[in-house]
């Protein structure tokens, strides 16, 4: 009995059908795939992507040049140099970051005490040479003033648990 | 002699020793902010309370006397319940702003926080605000963040000896500040900013450009007068960002002068940093083979007697020794480091030694200041004299200018003559030196810089041999030099050439020389300079060869007691500029007597060679006492003032931004103003 089974379901390729009818039943469900880049999946507002100098609502920069993200960076990719600014506060002078060296562990903006430096919900930030990859100042307050809605809207979700 | 037990620990001290004392002689630390070795103990602090047995209440450990059989624990509950309620009030009204402060990072109130605070606060209500202060441009003040330590108030009444900062008002209002507007005229100002234990006072001139995690720091020895301060040389990727004191009982203790520690951004400005050869009339940019080459052709054929060599204020010994080889090479004896024209006799070491070291003043009971202002030409020498004043009101005389200096004094004449009168056994200050059982006279420059300086160096001789000076393991005799190579120098011969035929000579090699008469020097004279600053003797030169300061090689420097202490390098020269040793070594080799020294350390092997002395750092070889000088009659002009303008004295000084500054604000202030003032 079990011979003439077998026989006969390799003959009518019954394995084949089932597995065909498995795969097209899929045309019908709704797809897990996006369409990326036209489409981007959801980020947790705690999302470590591309660094952010941030600015005050009054346009003033918030960062005091207090090198703490210096001091703490494991990577050493932060330069910082500073000196009073004309009114007499203090304020850098140079502020870099390689981000070739960066390793995206977040604690520059653990360790800053005026939420100065954040990691962005940015991570398309590829370049074609490395030396684009070496941020200074301009390059991150502009990062910051282009992402501030976002940036502002991050720190905000994310403020009950600190 | 108190025996007690500390943590359980017993320790018997001398008496009088404060528990705090006493714990750190255990190595336990105690916290403290207002304590401070070398001041006085208010105890307004209460930081360093601990439990004391049969005591009722916490005790401040700095100002209770350790008695027998005391039990003292320094980490009980009740300890550490009252530090923590210390800490709580005095950040009651801290602000919260230690990532602005540049104390942070090396601050006492932020590390015992961590240590003995809480990290929550309790206080809801406002804090209060207090306007800064100006203190001049040296001292920056954030008063705001005073914990009323009262360390710089101290500081000023007892080491400085300027009662310009005090307190005011009482309570909630309680302030530190000077009592009218004022700045803090002081040569030592800057030693308030060390031990602030807060960022109320900081230094100005290094605001907010460096964390001290940052910074490399390098042992060093300070070339700004003959004192030889320790310092230490705090730098960031080549630069020199700000210089510290060391502690050393026996120089500095643990100041330094204001020139010490904020000249250094002089080093940053007027540098040579690359040979220059004149041609036709003016100083071109050349190589180091092509001036090589120019100095030997220009060399070649000219008779020793006509080629000279000058050191200057900030040689150190390895160069002194390399120049002196080199010049006895091309047959020269024309050698002289006295370059302001100094005519103290120069043979015997007791002659121009500090003998009586710096620490030995606090033996002396009687000081006979001549030609001298100690202030401004060695202001720590001047702070060791105050500190004996202040401890045993010593009887102290001055020949030479009324000077304002910050401890009494009896003025006794203005010039020579009072000298004489008093080798005479004469005047009113004879009594009290004959009387004195360790008196001390200090020859100043303005004193010996002048045509009869050895007949006042042998007068001065006389009235030490005359009032008992000199005894077993006592010698009164000091002769003050404001110049950081003037006594290595001196140790290693580089003496005896006479200038003005030097400055008329054919080859005139001036090693960092810059207070020499410039235009005395001769018009067919080929001048060789060597150094590091393009300053007064540079612009004379026909030949730069660029040279390390004293930040950027591994020197020694002989002390004004002859104690040789090494500074260390702390950076590179800038561009093509080398240690000054070694260029002589090449340009030795170039001119075709090549020197027999390779490396330092055969450079060091030399000194030793020829003098002893060098062979052990940092410490002093008593000289044996021999007459010196030359008997005679002085002149009867008064004895002159040497340095004008403390803040500017030498090359490095002169081209920093600060000690102008420094000038504006304290010299010219003394000054009367003329119409032309704002």
């Amino acid at each position: 009995m079990s011979f003439f089974d077998r026989t006969a379901k390799s003959f009518l390729l019954v394995e084949i059908v089932k597995g065909f009818a498995l795969t097209f039943s899929y045309i019908f469900r709704p797809k897990v795939t996006l369409n990326y880049p036209f489409e981007k999946g959801p980020l947790s507002p705690r999302f470590r992507g591309e660094h952010a100098l941030r600015r005050y609502p009054n346009g003033e920069e918030r960062c005091i040049a207090c090198k703490l993200c210096e001091a703490i960076c494991p990577a050493l990719a932060i330069t910082i140099e500073a000196e009073p600014r004309d009114d007499g506060s203090r304020r850098t002078t140079r502020y870099d970051i390689d981000m070739t060296k960066c390793i995206y562990c977040g604690l520059c903006q653990e360790a800053c005490p005026v939420d100065a430096i954040v990691e962005g919900p940015n991570f398309e930030f590829a370049t074609e040479t490395r030396a684009e990859l070496y941020y200074n100042k301009d390059k991150l307050l502009a990062n910051g003033d282009r992402w501030e809605a976002q940036l502002a809207a991050n720190i905000e979700a994310d403020a009950p648990y600190r | 002699m108190p025996k007690l037990t500390i943590d359980g620990l017993e320790v018997t001290v001398e008496p009088g020793t404060s528990i705090i004392q006493a714990v750190e002689q255990l190595g336990i630390e105690i916290p403290r902010f207002c304590y401070h070795d070398k001041l006085s103990v208010p105890a307004n602090c209460r930081m360093c309370l601990v439990e004391v047995e049969k005591s009722p209440k916490p005790v401040a450990s700095c100002a209770m006397p350790c008695a027998d059989d005391m039990k003292v624990y320094t980490n009980s509950p009740m300890a550490q319940k009252a530090r923590k309620g210390v800490i709580e009030m005095l950040l009651i009204n801290h602000p919260l702003d230690c990532p602005i402060c540049d104390e942070g990072g090396e601050c006492d109130l932020q590390d015992q926080t961590v240590a003995y605070g809480f990290d929550r606060s309790r206080y809801r209500e406002e804090k209060r605000a207090v306007k800064d202060k100006d203190l001049g441009p040296l001292v920056k003040t954030v008063m705001t963040r005073c914990i009323h330590c009262t360390r710089c108030v101290r500081f000023g009444e007892e080491i400085a000896g300027v009662e310009e900062l005090g307190v005011l008002n009482r309570g909630e209002y309680l302030e530190i500040g000077t009592y009218i507007q004022q700045l803090v005229t002081s040569e030592m100002s800057g030693n308030i900013i060390d031990i602030c234990p807060v960022g109320a006072l900081t230094s100005k001139p290094y605001e907010f450009t460096a964390r001290p995690w940052e910074l490399r720091k390098t042992q060093s020895v300070d070339v700004s007068d003959a004192v030889g301060s320790n310092i230490r040389i705090d730098t960031r990727g080549g630069e020199v960002l700000r210089v510290l004191p060391r502690l050393h009982e026996d120089v500095n203790e643990e100041w330094i002068s204001d020139k010490a520690r904020f000249c250094i951004d002089g080093l940053k400005n007027q540098r040579l940093d690359r040979p220059y050869i004149r041609q036709n009339g003016k100083l071109q940019p050349a190589n180091w083979p092509q001036a090589f080459e120019e100095i030997a052709k220009r060399l070649k054929g000219v008779k020793g007697e006509r080629i000279g060599a000058v050191v200057g204020d900030l040689a150190d010994c390895e160069s002194i020794i390399a120049l002196k080889d080199f010049m006895r090479t091309l047959g020269s004896t024309n050698i002289e480091c006295r370059q302001d024209g100094a005519q103290f006799d120069a043979s015997e070491p007791c002659g121009w030694r500090f003998n009586t070291t710096i620490a030995g003043i606090e033996k002396a009971d009687a000081i006979l200041l001549i030609g001298t202002n100690p202030r401004t030409e060695a202001a720590l020498i001047n702070a060791r004299i105050r500190k004996t004043w202040l401890a045993k009101h010593i009887k102290i005389g001055v020949i030479g200018q009324q000077i304002d200096l910050n401890y009494p004094y009896k003025y006794l004449g203005a010039g020579p003559e009072t000298l004489e009168e008093l080798a005479k056994g004469k005047g009113a200050f004879a009594d009290v030196l004959l009387k004195a059982q360790a008196p001390m006279l200090i020859l100043g420059p303005g004193a010996v810089c002048r045509d009869d300086g050895l007949e006042i160096h042998a007068l001065a001789r006389k009235v030490a041999e005359k009032y008992n000076m000199l005894r077993d393991g006592w010698n009164g005799f000091n002769l003050l030099h404001t110049q950081a190579s003037r006594v290595g120098a001196l140790e290693l011969g580089f003496t005896g050439g006479d200038l003005d035929k030097m400055l008329k000579g054919d080859v005139l090699y001036l090693l960092g020389a810059d207070e020499i008469p410039v235009n005395r020097i001769g018009k067919d004279t080929f001048v060789i300079y060597q150094g590091h600053h393009g300053d007064r003797a540079a612009a004379r030169a026909d030949v730069i060869l660029p040279g390390a300061a004293y930040t950027e090689k591994n020197a020694i420097y002989v002390n004004n007691e002859g104690r040789p202490q090494l500074a260390k390098q702390a950076v590179f020269a800038p561009g093509e500029a080398r240690e000054d040793w070694k260029i002589i070594r090449a340009l030795s080799e170039i001119a075709g007597k090549a020197l027999p020294y390779d490396d330092i350390a055969q450079v060091r092997a030399r000194l030793v060679e020829a003098n002893p002395i060098f062979g052990a750092i940092d410490a002093i070889k008593p000289a044996t006492w021999k007459p010196f000088g030359k008997d005679g009659d002085c002149d009867k002009s008064p004895f002159g003032e040497y340095i004008a303008n403390f803040y500017m004295t030498d090359a490095i000084s002169r081209a920093s931004k600060v000690m102008a500054e420094c000038t504006d604000a304290f010299e010219q202030g003394k000054k009367e103003k003329t119409g032309t003032h704002g």
